[in-house]
């Protein structure tokens, strides 16, 4: 093999590359907080059957769900500038980010609720608890468990698809490796770098949602 | 008392409960049989207001159970029910299913509720099981929970809707023996069985339910032990045999 790696100018570099991985984890974890909170409207929404909430669920959780994620940042950040509304690439991939999240959240939502069986309403409402009570000790914790795994999933897919701001200019972890590749032409070393980086990251993410899943859930579902 | 005046139900076209009337006195056991779809379980779920009625009156203690003013939550705390399927709520310790319901419902403070949830739980045989969760239980002891959970509301009627229908064939006994204690105490109980012989023996009355009505109604040596209608005797002469 006659390839030479020079690890001295990645080592030199790092600080940015530090700062790029802390874009990358900013702009996943503010685009999952987002997205979970229209994600409930979303699954609410759609069980409902108002129209016409539900139309604009169903057409969001649609697109979301079936459109590659690299179709929502071009739409973000070349689409809407068509139209005059000029979203930074941090911007751009926070909403694409935020959209695709709520999208497939709500579907996590949705069968969560639908998950847990009629008879713990019914065994809830026969002690005589209010609806409000139904849900706030029974149901919802109980979806919780249910759908902390898939959203836990969600969360690590934000942090690996938001590398896609490498093609609108944004400075998180891919777009800084591809600037400092670009000025020293040691790609192979800088990108190898970086996978570690992300692969550091996103056990990190999941070694967290597994210590706090014992804390949080003692029983079985 | 319990008293159910010409209660029909109805489930989009099917009607269920064709004009139901019964009384149920303090102190006193029905028991329900008759064949699936005989619509006896829906008439618990009627009792407690869990599903609505077409028509009729249900009285519990002189509260109109269907009436919109009636506050169904109140109401719902004099009548614990226990379902076929044991319905544990999984994500609480055996203590906490049943401290939960007097703590938020009825607003005990907490060592009252886990003082009542320790109690009942006794009282059902479940004392050394406090700090389990109920998924590793098996359902025999998993329905005596749902029997401890109803009774910590402390409730003037238990309603048991099948509650051995769903249990392995050696874990029957155990749920029988605890619903003959209540009865030894006194509680007034309305169970909706397939026990033909636990009905014969813990009974003040038994009601036999045909395609919604209520075919024959008296003390069990009557209905159970010298039926009169034919119905009666086809549906009895299959489950005993």
């Amino acid at each position: 093999m006659d390839y030479e790696f020079h690890w001295n100018i990645v080592f030199q570099k790092m600080p940015e590359l530090l700062q790029g991985a802390f874009v990358t984890l900013h702009v996943s974890v503010l685009s999952m907080v987002l997205g979970i909170a229209i994600a409930v409207f979303l699954a609410i929404a759609k069980m409902n059957n108002t129209k016409p909430f539900n139309y604009v669920a169903v057409g969001w959780i649609e697109i979301a769900r079936n459109t590659p994620a690299l179709f929502q940042i071009y739409m973000a950040y070349f689409g809407l500038g068509a139209f005059g509304i000029h979203l930074s690439p941090y911007m751009a991939v926070l909403s694409a980010l935020v959209f695709i999240n709520a999208g497939y959240l709500a579907e996590t939502f949705r069968g969560g609720f639908q998950s847990i069986p009629d008879a713990q309403y019914n065994a809830s409402k026969s002690l005589g608890m209010t609806s409000f009570q139904t849900y706030r000790y029974i149901i919802l914790p109980q979806m919780f468990r249910r759908i902390y795994h898939p959203m836990t999933n969600q969360f690590v897919w934000s942090i690996l698809m938001s590398s896609l701001g490498i093609l609108v200019g944004m400075s998180e972890l891919s777009g800084e490796t591809q600037r400092l590749q670009s000025l020293s032409f040691r790609t192979l070393e800088f990108f190898i770098v970086t996978a570690v980086l992300y692969y550091i990251i996103t056990k990190f993410v999941l070694i967290c949602a597994s210590l706090l899943s014992k804390r949080l859930f003692k029983g079985e579902i | 008392m319990i008293k159910i005046e010409n209660v029909r139900k109805s489930f989009g076209e099917l009607e269920v409960l064709k004009g139901i009337n019964l009384d149920v006195e303090q102190g006193e056991v029905l028991s329900i049989i008759g064949g699936s779809g005989s619509g006896k379980s829906t008439l618990l779920y009627c009792i407690n207001a869990i599903e609505n009625i077409q028509g009729g009156k249900i009285f519990v203690d002189g509260i109109d159970v269907h009436n919109k003013a009636t506050n169904k939550d109140q109401l719902r705390q004099k009548l614990g029910m226990v379902f076929q399927q044991w319905n544990s709520f999984p994500h609480l310790t055996v203590l906490e299913n049943v401290a939960l319901a007097p703590q938020i419902v009825k607003k005990m403070s907490k060592e009252e509720a886990i003082e009542i949830a320790q109690k009942e739980l006794k009282h059902v045989g479940l004392g050394d099981k406090f700090d389990m969760y109920p998924t590793k239980m098996s359902g025999g002891q998993q329905q005596r929970l749902a029997i401890a959970r109803a009774l910590a509301m402390r409730p003037d009627y238990m309603l048991f809707d099948e509650v051995t229908s769903a249990l392995d064939p050696e874990l029957v006994g155990e749920v029988l023996d605890t619903l003959r204690i209540l009865r030894e105490e006194g509680m007034t109980m309305i169970c909706v069985t397939h026990e033909i012989a636990f009905a014969r023996e813990v009974s003040d009355q038994v009601a036999f339910f045909h395609k919604g009505v209520i075919e024959e109604m008296g003390p069990p040596e009557q209905v159970i032990s010298n039926p009169q209608k034919e119905t009666t005797q086809a549906f009895l002469s299959k489950v005993l045999s």
